[in-house]
């Protein structure tokens, strides 16, 4: 798939590895599931290349609050588009469990949801095959009003009342 | 100081609207993000006219900006921010009715207004003339944050407590492309009022607030949530008694947090916060809510003073003339016509200010479609606001218009004015003030036709002292049961079914969307259009034979139950 990062192409260096996928060479970077997570975590977590983990759209950030230490990357599926959880479950990493390591949306997304989902705290959107990139880069600065809150910015309610310039998602 | 003196106009004039209209005035942050929204919509809709984008993933874009696709043609829903308008708007609406539709437009029960023959290629135009005076058509429509519907009286009425417009304005720019909510899992409605008496029906919305005052006269809220009609109706249930006003923010992403999580997917007639909220009961839900809300940044939320400070200043206020409280001109006029003084009683509300009065035009004559307004008469209420409501004109939820200000002085020749096209009917609140969806007339889910039911009804109940003998009775007509005439909560209620391929109507008595809201009850098998205008009528037999001294339609069937009415209804049967 194509990854999007800050509106450009960029490479993918993770490997999604499947329940039952042999483990790559040990510096290439994996993005699991819970379920492998759970039963293959020393080994996972001992390798030198980076590990992520991937969300289903029904399953919960608690799920993962007590190992978010051992992630750097976050995989939140978008079954299809019209499935908005992820963009809560992007919001609650970034504002309650403090996450900083990166987002990636996965799956069924629109670039008209990327600023949306980038003012949510998501770092990286996997676009389906066959879209035009461009689309999204052109996203990110289609609408520069931003009326709420939001993990990107702004970060207080002061854009209602004018008085104060704010900034805001990029 | 006069109050005319402390009349706030918006400096400079907002894009030559008429600077005393009780609406939010926009700033250029507010028409720059506009005009951007309008360049995405039309690149939406070139993508889609490309083959860009799948019906499938057009769909939900085109619904966020109120397009929906009907039996015969596009519909375009305008929001109408809590329903009040300029009158250049409005004269707006006639220049696209003419322009781009057949010459009319179609008021509904969210405040909003409708054009029922719209061309996919014709949108982003109508979205540029819209634009224009500050209008649009953001998610009245989609699985969002629907239009922010309020009390058609707000600000005005006399029984108001907290002015709600303020915070109405707050949510709609609160819930503007929400970046975290625009994907929910069905639609989301939130309406607020401030007054006791419940104008904005919010015991039926997915979240209802009524403004009120502590004993220090802090502003907070009372908070309903999970009210909702279609096929699963629910009064909503009570979440907190008084939320502080700073807090309000803060506390809605909450509950939106906890729906956008845990609302269920797998069915879209379950996808509702209603059934979220009966499924985990309403002290569950209130756990998650709260909790969610504990470990929320809150100072980040939080609605300051200052905020709401910014957002009134951009409220005009209305230079309202230092009047004696009585007006001898009105009183006369009412002792000399018997018709005027009947449109004043069911009509005309009482205002806050001396010497004024709200006025209601129902859109409701004799035999008409309920919200239906051409052009031509559209033009001439523009300009009857501008004569006697400084500009300004208001749409309630039962599908009628209001003049929020006018001169107790000046109803006799409003009301003359507003008989000349039609619309000088004293029936607000009467049988004839019918609401109805669109039915089958125009929408592709509806079971039946509801428009043609309540011509129908309105020419059976036309003669005006019948009406006013009957009194109030609020009849409902959906087509459907997605309940988009509110069918639920009429008085009479009436739903739309499909009996074997022909057309029939189920009707409910007790129904409410007041302050005691109820679900009416089934009354018994459906009906043929023509039976459901006898049983209305045996239905209203009952209620004036058995009605005691001062007792409202709803007292009557309270008092002796529903059986009567049954037994009546179904004898021939």
């Amino acid at each position: 798939m194509p990854l999007i990062e800050t509106g450009k192409l960029v490479d993918d260096a993770w490997v999604h590895l499947g329940d039952d996928d042999a483990l790559p060479a040990a510096d290439v970077p994996v993005i699991v599931s819970l379920a492998r997570f759970h039963k293959d975590r020393d080994t996972l977590v001992g390798r030198n290349g980076g590990l992520g983990i991937w969300l289903a759209s029904s399953q919960h950030p608690k799920d993962i609050a007590d190992h978010l230490a051992d992630f750097a990357l976050v995989a939140l599926d978008f079954p299809k588009f019209r499935d908005g959880r992820g963009f809560t479950i992007a919001r609650e990493l970034r504002e309650h469990l403090g996450y900083r390591g990166v987002i990636r949306a996965t799956g069924h997304t629109l670039p008209d949801q990327y600023l949306a989902l980038v003012r949510c705290g998501v770092s990286q959107v996997e676009i389906p095959e066959g879209r035009d990139p461009a689309l999204w880069a052109h996203a990110l600065t289609e609408i520069s009003t931003a009326y709420q809150v939001s993990v990107a910015g702004p970060l207080s309610m002061a854009r209602l009342s004018r008085h104060k310039k704010t900034e805001h998602a990029a | 100081m006069s109050p005319s003196a402390a009349a706030r106009q918006i400096d400079p004039p907002a894009n030559g609207l008429p600077s005393h209209a009780g609406i939010y005035h926009y700033d250029q942050v507010d028409r720059d993000f506009l005009k951007e929204r309008v360049e995405q919509f039309r690149r939406q809709v070139a993508r889609r006219l490309a083959g860009e984008l799948t019906e499938d993933e057009f769909k939900p874009l085109r619904l966020m900006n109120g397009l929906y696709l009907q039996l015969h043609a596009y519909m375009l829903r305008i929001a109408v921010p809590y329903g009040i308008l300029t009158s250049r708007q409005v004269r707006q609406f006639g220049r696209i009715a003419r322009q781009y539709d057949k010459g009319f437009g179609h008021f509904t029960t969210r405040q909003n207004l409708q054009f029922n023959w719209i061309k996919l290629v014709d949108v982003p135009a109508i979205l540029d003339l819209l634009a224009e005076v500050d209008m649009h058509a953001i998610q009245t429509s989609g699985n969002c944050i629907r239009n922010v519907t309020s009390d058609q009286f707000a600000g005005v009425a006399s029984d108001e407590v907290v002015d709600p417009r303020h915070y109405a304005e707050v949510l709609r720019q609160w819930s503007t492309l929400h970046p975290e909510f625009s994907f929910l899992p069905r639609k989301f409605k939130i309406a607020i009022t401030g007054s006791s008496a419940d104008r904005a029906a919010i015991c039926i919305h997915d979240v209802g607030l009524i403004a009120k005052r502590d004993a220090e006269g802090a502003v907070g809220f009372e908070v309903y949530v999970g009210g909702g009609l279609g096929r699963t109706p629910f009064i909503a249930k009570k979440l907190r008694d008084f939320l502080p006003e700073d807090e309000l923010i803060a506390y809605l992403e909450a509950v939106l947090r906890v729906y956008n999580a845990y609302g269920r997917r797998d069915n879209i007639y379950k996808a509702r916060i209603k059934i979220l909220v009966h499924e985990l009961g309403i002290d569950t839900f209130r756990d998650e809510v709260e909790a969610e809300f504990a470990r929320m940044p809150v100072a980040q939320y939080r609605l300051e003073p200052a905020i709401l400070d910014g957002i009134r200043a951009r409220f005009a206020s209305q230079p309202y003339e230092v009047l004696e409280p009585i007006s001898g001109v009105l009183a006369r006029a009412r002792l000399e016509d018997q018709a005027f003084n009947r449109w004043v009683r069911t009509n005309v509300a009482a205002h806050r200010q001396p010497g004024y009065a709200i006025a209601t035009i129902t859109l409701k004559p004799a035999g008409g479609i309920p919200g239906d307004v051409s052009a031509e008469q559209v033009d001439v209420i523009a300009d009857l606001a501008d004569r006697y409501s400084f500009g300004e004109i208001r749409v309630t939820h039962e599908q009628n218009l209001v003049l929020a200000h006018v001169r107790q002085d000046d109803l006799p020749a409003l009301w003359k004015a507003l008989a000349d096209i039609g619309f000088g009917e004293a029936n607000s609140g009467l049988i004839t003030d019918i609401i109805a969806c669109p039915g089958l007339d125009y929408c592709a889910l509806a079971n039946a036709r509801s428009i043609p039911l309540a011509q129908r009804i309105s020419e059976r109940f036309a003669d005006l002292d019948r009406q006013h003998d009957i009194g109030e009775l609020k009849i409902k007509i959906s087509g459907c049961i997605n309940a988009c005439g509110h069918h639920h909560v009429g008085h009479i209620g009436i739903l739309g079914v499909d009996k074997k391929g022909v057309e029939a109507y189920q009707l409910t008595l007790g129904g409410s969307a007041a302050e005691v809201g109820a679900i009416g009850d089934i009354m018994g098998p459906a009906l043929s259009a023509d039976e459901t205008l006898d049983a209305i009528d045996a239905v209203v037999g009952v209620y004036l034979d058995r009605r005691q001294d001062g007792e409202r339609f709803l007292d009557t069937l309270a008092r002796i139950g529903h059986t009567p009415f049954k037994d009546k209804v179904y004898a021939a049967h």
